[in-house]
């Protein structure tokens, strides 16, 4: 390494970087240190796997349930679905949306409004920006919600195991939720007016949405091909959960006089649980780590940014890539030390 | 006659509910069918937003109607049983039922009827669905990458010359079985490793490969004759031994005069692509992968202190950072821990970093299938006076593989399509050379054909996997 006249150290992390982001979650330009430019490309590696995280968990345990299904065409739509999707490689997947699909979509000023406020176009997806006054207001009231249901479930729980009477827990639930956000509008004083994006044109031929929220098209092609891609896992562990519960167990709680919906809540759920989270967990870590194909299409994540800008610019090929390997290594660690305790919290106890 | 209730359809008046049912259900999929192949709509005269949802209204009564239990009608009841168990699963199944019809039109005229495979230029392309005439044009290409035409014959006898060599097992008599395991696990990896090291890349070294088959094919030819007792052993040192000695004391002054000869061409590494670079990198992988992962996993059940700590911290490390992250160490960091005048191959950096990744996946597997052995297997072996070594190869690894076969096929199964990434230090295999295909200024728009071929490729080589290590599975599977 010194013969090649390379110095080792992380002091460049506070120099400017003196170079551009398309798209960031804080504020960021050529003025900033690379310190920064590490901040921006990980908030965006974050936000692509959450997003990829929600709607792969929402797609995976819909697909999962209908893989289980009775009914024969739904059964196979959900079969031919998994299939398909987990056995074509990931990257493909990704230029597929981004280069193919989303490049079928109109020019800004020729896309149709969706429920006259959503824009969907070549140049990203545009949204309705919600702008509030007191939202410190409204977010006390949803956490003041959440404390007291948690004490209607002790209280419940409680009554139960000594009058052995029931709560209907998920209404009282449905409608603390519904009732203490929506007080804080009428006593509280918090409101919000929607900020709809507006067509502008930048030139001859060029134009934009201007106010509400723009989605770049890399993000909505990374998480479509994310979410598509590990929902497919999710299902398969989903089922296998909801198969891995004995047939003997639903006997069992049918016979004592539970109704569907108790055996699926009570007996079911718990012990399938017990053999879903830990592979899910897995595949969320994978969905995290899969984030950085991103690079690939352009999203500015943390690879792009860093491993790739950054590394181009100042040369210090092994600080950035030891730092960014060290982000994932520490980020994947805490979910695996996390799930150790998980498992051992929640293993059957055999003598 | 009986008093006709259509809101509870049952057994006594069976056919009238049924004959009604039937017709509604298949008046409801003709009028979807007819509307969406042949653009012509049987309930054009009522209003739009009426005609629009009358076939879901009326598929949901007849399904409601033929809904019987216990009809008599076997057809009937597996129909009901499959697809019509109450009012939810009845829509879904209208829903499927209709979504297929209405997309099947314009998926064909894409596919099919509308696709132009004739002609050898964009222009032919005049249809408005796809144009296989690219696919058909670049599929040189797809298939070997920048590799020169002249020279492609290597690359397909060297896969017909490995998938006839993998195949033995399968034509072996039950004398030879005994020695698969050893084929599979030393020798074959060398001679396909002397195959596409020397034979696909060519150059002087090529009579470095024409010493190797030699060595291996007088190696076996003796090999029939020594005790089976020192097989093992002789498999490992003789053939190195005859290679050595071919190369450097019997054939030596030959050599210098056929180096002066005209070799195969050689063809680096750099204009190798498509989809043969994509069996050549999850091949090696495939091979390597395993030893390692194998290694890994018993390392880290060890009772050695440091043999443990350090197997628990590579598969750790492998397996908490990105491939992608992975493959930029190994394009950018490790040249410059190297001497300066060393250099190591693309592809081969490549390998190594696909294959020390993939390892700490398949070890994670393993382990798995050890832990899963109850203790006696461990006592019983030892208690035979087996060593280390020979319990787990003759014990405790047989029965452990067997039980994770499917782990190790999705593992295997990741790793063919993480082999894309390969992009990431500018080899370019299938989606790489897609990527490439697409920006050429003569075939500009045609992005949506390639990735539709390479998606196909892909699911049928992926598919074809996970099935046969579902036929593996069972095949193997031994009652506990």
């Amino acid at each position: 390494m010194e013969n090649r006249g390379i110095t080792f150290g992380y002091g460049f992390l506070s120099q400017e970087s003196s170079f551009d982001v398309q798209f960031s979650l804080i504020e960021f330009d050529g003025s900033h240190s690379y310190f920064r430019a590490y901040l921006v490309g990980l908030l965006n590696t974050i936000l692509v796997s959450v997003i990829g995280i929600i709607f792969a968990t929402i797609i995976g345990i819909a697909v999962g349930i209908a893989r289980l299904s009775k009914n024969y065409l739904i059964e196979r739509t959900a079969a031919i679905y998994v299939e398909f999707f987990r056995n074509i490689p990931l990257l493909l997947q990704i230029f597929f949306w981004y280069f193919a699909a989303l490049r079928a979509l109109p020019l800004p000023q020729k896309a149709e409004p969706m429920f006259g406020v959503f824009f969907l176009t070549i140049k990203g997806f545009f949204v309705p920006a919600f702008i509030w006054n007191n939202l410190d207001i409204f977010i006390y009231s949803i956490i003041a919600a959440i404390i007291s249901i948690i004490f209607v479930r002790i209280h419940a729980r409680k009554k139960q195991e000594t009058e052995g009477k029931q709560t209907p827990v998920l209404m009282i639930s449905i409608g603390l939720l519904l009732i203490l956000p929506l007080l804080s509008f009428i006593i509280g004083g918090a409101s919000f007016t929607v900020e709809v994006p507006v067509l502008k044109q930048l030139s001859q031929s060029s134009f934009t949405y201007e106010g509400g929220i723009g989605l770049p098209p890399e993000l909505i092609a990374l998480a479509l091909a994310l979410s598509l891609y590990t929902a497919t896992f999710i299902a398969e562990c989903v089922r296998a959960g909801v198969q891995g519960v004995g047939k003997g167990q639903k006997e069992a709680a049918a016979s004592i006089g539970l109704t569907p919906n108790q055996v699926l809540k009570l007996v079911v759920m718990p012990q399938a649980l017990r053999i879903i989270i830990p592979p899910t967990t897995n595949q969320y870590l994978n969905l995290t780590k899969n984030s950085s194909l991103a690079a690939a299409i352009a999203y500015p994540d943390l690879v792009l940014v860093f491993a790739g800008t950054a590394l181009m610019q100042t040369g210090r090929a092994i600080e950035i890539v030891s730092i960014t390997m060290l982000t994932y290594l520490s980020l994947s660690i805490t979910i695996s030390i996390f799930m150790n305790w998980y498992n051992k919290k929640i293993a059957i106890k055999e003598k | 006659m009986n008093k006709i209730n259509f809101l509870t359809p049952n057994k006594e008046n069976l056919y009238t509910y049924l004959y009604i049912g039937i017709f509604l259900f298949f008046f409801s999929v003709l009028d979807v069918f007819l509307n969406s192949f042949y653009n012509f709509n049987l309930t054009g005269f009522l209003p739009s937003s009426i005609s629009s949802v009358l076939p879901l209204i009326l598929g949901f009564i007849g399904l409601h109607l033929i809904r019987i239990e216990y009809s008599g009608i076997k057809k009937l009841d597996v129909l009901n049983k499959n697809i019509n168990t109450n009012s939810f699963n009845a829509f879904l199944s209208l829903i499927i039922i209709f979504v297929v019809i209405k997309a099947l039109p314009p998926l064909l005229s894409w596919f099919i009827i509308d696709a132009n495979i004739a002609g050898d230029s964009k222009d032919a392309c005049t249809g408005s669905g796809a144009c296989w005439t690219y696919i058909k044009i670049w599929f040189n290409r797809f298939m070997y990458g920048m590799y020169p035409n002249a020279e492609q014959w290597r690359i397909n006898l060297s896969f017909v010359a490995l998938a006839f060599l993998g195949s033995i097992g399968y034509f072996a008599t039950e004398k030879y079985k005994k020695y698969l395991t050893l084929y599979y696990v030393v020798i074959y990896p060398i001679i396909a490793f002397l195959f596409i090291f020397f034979f696909i890349s060519g150059g002087p070294i090529f009579f470095d490969f024409s010493y190797g088959i030699i060595a291996a094919v007088i190696s076996l030819i003796i090999g029939f004759f020594i005790p089976s007792k020192f097989k093992m052993y002789y498999f490992i040192i003789v053939p190195i031994t005859i290679y050595i000695l071919l190369k450097y004391v019997l054939f030596y002054e030959a050599l210098i005069e056929l180096g002066k000869l005209e070799a195969l061409e050689w063809v680096e590494t750099g204009a190798w692509g498509g989809l043969s670079l994509t069996f050549i990198v999850s091949f090696f992988c495939l091979i390597f992968c395993f030893p390692i992962g194998l290694f890994l996993s018993l390392g880290r059940r060890s009772d050695f202190p440091i043999i443990k700590y350090i197997s628990i911290g590579m598969i750790e490390f492998w397996r908490g950072v990105p491939l992608i992250t992975v493959l930029f160490m190994s394009s950018v960091m490790f040249p410059m821990f190297l001497p300066e005048d060393m250099f190591i191959d693309k592809l081969v950096r490549v390998i190594i970093a696909i294959s020390l990744f993939e390892a700490a996946y398949v070890a994670e597997v393993i382990r798995g299938g050890l832990q899963a052995l109850p203790r006696g297997q461990y006592d019983a072996a030892k208690s035979l006076g087996m060593g280390y070594w020979k319990m787990h190869i003759f014990v405790i690894l047989p029965q452990a593989l067997k039980l994770v076969i499917p782990g190790i096929a999705n593992t295997f199964l990741a790793l063919v399509k993480d082999t894309p990434l390969i992009f990431v230090v500018g080899l370019l295999e299938i989606v790489g050379m897609l990527n490439l295909a697409k920006t050429n200024p003569k075939w500009l728009g045609f992005a949506m054909e390639g990735y539709v071929f390479a998606s196909v490729l892909f699911f049928i080589i992926c598919y074809a996997m996970s099935k046969y290590s579902y036929n593996l599975e069972q095949k193997y599977k031994t009652e506990r």
